[in-house]
């Protein structure tokens, strides 16, 4: 059996849905979950439950390998070669596309990255081409597959396995070329908006900043994340790490609500892939109305209130 | 201070792809740009010559179209530029840099090399690691605040959650540009004029000695993501209304 490994997101020392959905991508694989930031013990649960026949705990011989993430993709390179893997996965998160790219170009190996959809035995990948107008179905020639997967773009389905706990401390001790001076905190408990299961966005007609409030509350009753419109941020509404679309961020969460949203091309570049996109938009002839799958015509202020109430 | 902006041609954001073959698009009528990324890139370079001195050069592989995207380029304030000629808006990622990386030594290293965060028709993100890679230069990404000081540069990045990173590293180094560096000028008629008469070098990918069909990845096939078809009207009251669309998205959608 092929031997796929899978690079594990972590939160709080727990596993990431979204690496849970990188791992039903490897059905059928013999997976090999590679955990670089928590402890493999705590882990094993979730990980054995969806298909880890092997839980490796990576490190570096050089020294803390998440403080350098030169220092990482060497320590990942050393792993693809211990376990003799044919493909390595990532989430297409922020740090996940870095790294990957890191990665790739440490082994100068082809990489594959945001997909939708992935076929290791065929080689195969589809994912966006020209910002959400079309997909690619891409097919890559290579010993070893490199890959990251869009967040949320592939539901996890359990597959039970053994999940045996294993260690591996790659010998690299090269820093790197990075010196890392600072990590400024964002807003501590905000869920990232690429990763998040559930987006609600503001555009223009949230009419100013402390209106986001609003949004955050009907958030917080269904773990959703915030985001933004281009019109929302250049009007200084909002800050542009919230902002999706076309020179924001890019997200597929299985539920987008668009709160006076207009709908831009630019913006649906952004979100087009969300399985279910709701609009609530003052305006009847709104252009996001002809492009999303609900559709309510009212006042965001009156709307929104009554669907933070009713959640 | 020499500084290379890696500049992508790529179909404006807001164009209509229409697909031709089984993974062929038709790029005739639609009208072509920088990648806006890399517009915040050109901005920074234009920006720290103005600052330093030195000269900024603009550096495109692309089909031979190119060169007015150049020309834009040039006249945000880039002095000359190179164009590697290739047929295909595809190529390859690791043939790509390897082509900046054979056209830049050629031209002489650069102190500083901008790229865009990504390109908006291929979305690899990609290409500025590995130039990066064969030139044995630091890179970073998503970068949204820069500051070169002496032999160092120091850049501020998102690195998810709102969270930011402040990274330093060495000269010469690549720098991956996004929303937030500065704000990108528009140019002015003079410098429209002054553009035209601005040097464009070109070459093509086998003058580089790079094969542009040794590429790994393959693409095999391009297609229309599926448009929706245009929304449900949830009508009524709005108590009616959101009670109707809480009932949808838990039993028929089953995302709540």
């Amino acid at each position: 059996m092929a031997r796929t490994g899978i690079l594990i997101e972590t939160e709080n020392n727990a596993v990431k849905d979204t690496s849970l959905g990188v791992m039903t991508a490897a059905k059928g694989q013999e997976i090999i979950a590679l955990v670089t930031d928590a402890d493999p013990a705590g882990l094993k649960d979730k990980l054995a439950e969806f298909g880890a026949a092997k839980i490796v705990k990576l490190a570096a011989s050089g020294g803390d390998i998440t403080a350098s993430p030169d220092l990482m993709a060497e320590a990942l390179a050393a792993a693809v070669k211990e376990f003799d893997l044919t493909a390595l996965l990532g989430t297409a998160s922020v740090a996940g596309k870095d790294l990957f790219a890191r990665l790739a170009a440490l082994m100068d190996l082809p990489l594959v990255s945001d997909c939708v959809a992935l076929d290791l035995g065929a080689k195969t990948a589809r994912k966006s081409h020209f910002s959400g107008k079309t997909f690619a179905t891409l097919k890559v020639d290579a010993t070893v597959l490199l890959a990251t997967v869009r967040p949320n773009a592939i539901e996890a389905e359990p597959a039970p396995a053994a999940g045996e706990i294993a260690d591996f401390t790659a010998d690299v001790t090269d820093p790197g070329k990075l010196v890392i001076k600072e990590v400024k905190k964002g807003d501590a408990g905000k869920i990232d908006l690429t990763e998040a299961p559930i987006i609600i966005t503001g555009g223009r007609a949230i009419k100013a900043a402390e209106n986001y409030k609003m949004l955050d509350d009907c958030a917080a009753k269904v773990g959703a994340a915030v985001g933004a419109s281009r019109a929302a941020v250049d009007a200084g509404y909002a800050p542009h790490s919230m902002q999706v679309g076309q020179t924001g961020k890019t997200v597929s969460p299985k539920l987008y609500i668009a709160c006076g949203v207009s709908g831009a091309v630019q913006h649906f570049a952004g979100m087009k892939t969300s399985k279910v996109i709701v609009a609530i938009n003052e305006d009847k002839d709104a252009p996001i109305f002809a492009k999303c799958d609900y559709g309510i015509v009212g006042d965001i202020f009156e709307v929104v209130p009554v669907l933070t109430e009713k959640l | 201070m020499k500084i290379c902006v890696c500049v992508k041609h790529v179909p404006d954001t807001a164009a209509t792809i229409r697909i031709e073959g089984d993974a062929g698009f038709k790029d005739s009528e639609i009208k072509f740009v920088a990648s806006p990324y890399d517009e915040y890139g050109i901005e920074e370079a234009v920006k720290l010559v103005e600052k330093n001195g030195g000269e900024v050069v603009i550096v495109t592989v692309g089909k031979p179209g190119a060169d007015a995207t150049i020309r834009s380029a040039l006249a945000m304030g880039a002095e000359r530029g190179i164009l590697v000629t290739t047929d295909s808006q595809f190529l390859d990622a690791t043939l790509t840099a390897k082509a900046l990386k054979a056209a830049m030594e050629k031209d002489g290293m650069p102190d500083i090399i901008f790229t865009g965060k990504g390109s908006v028709d291929t979305e690899t993100f990609q290409t500025q690691y590995r130039l990066a890679g064969y030139l044995g230069m630091p890179v970073v990404n998503d970068v949204s605040k820069l500051t070169v000081d002496g032999g160092k540069a120091v850049a501020e990045l998102e690195v998810g959650g709102g969270d930011k990173q402040v990274i330093e590293m060495n000269l010469p180094c690549v720098i991956g540009a996004t929303k937030g560096l500065n704000e990108p000028r528009y140019p002015k008629f003079p410098d429209i004029m002054k553009a035209k008469k601005k040097k464009i070098e070109q070459m093509t990918l086998a003058d580089l000695g790079i094969d542009g069909a040794a590429g790994a990845v393959i693409l095999e096939k391009l297609e229309p993501v599926p448009e929706r078809s245009g929304a449900k009207m949830i009508e009524g009251s709005v108590e009616d209304q959101v009670t109707e669309l809480i009932r949808i998205l838990k039993e028929d959608e089953k995302v709540l």
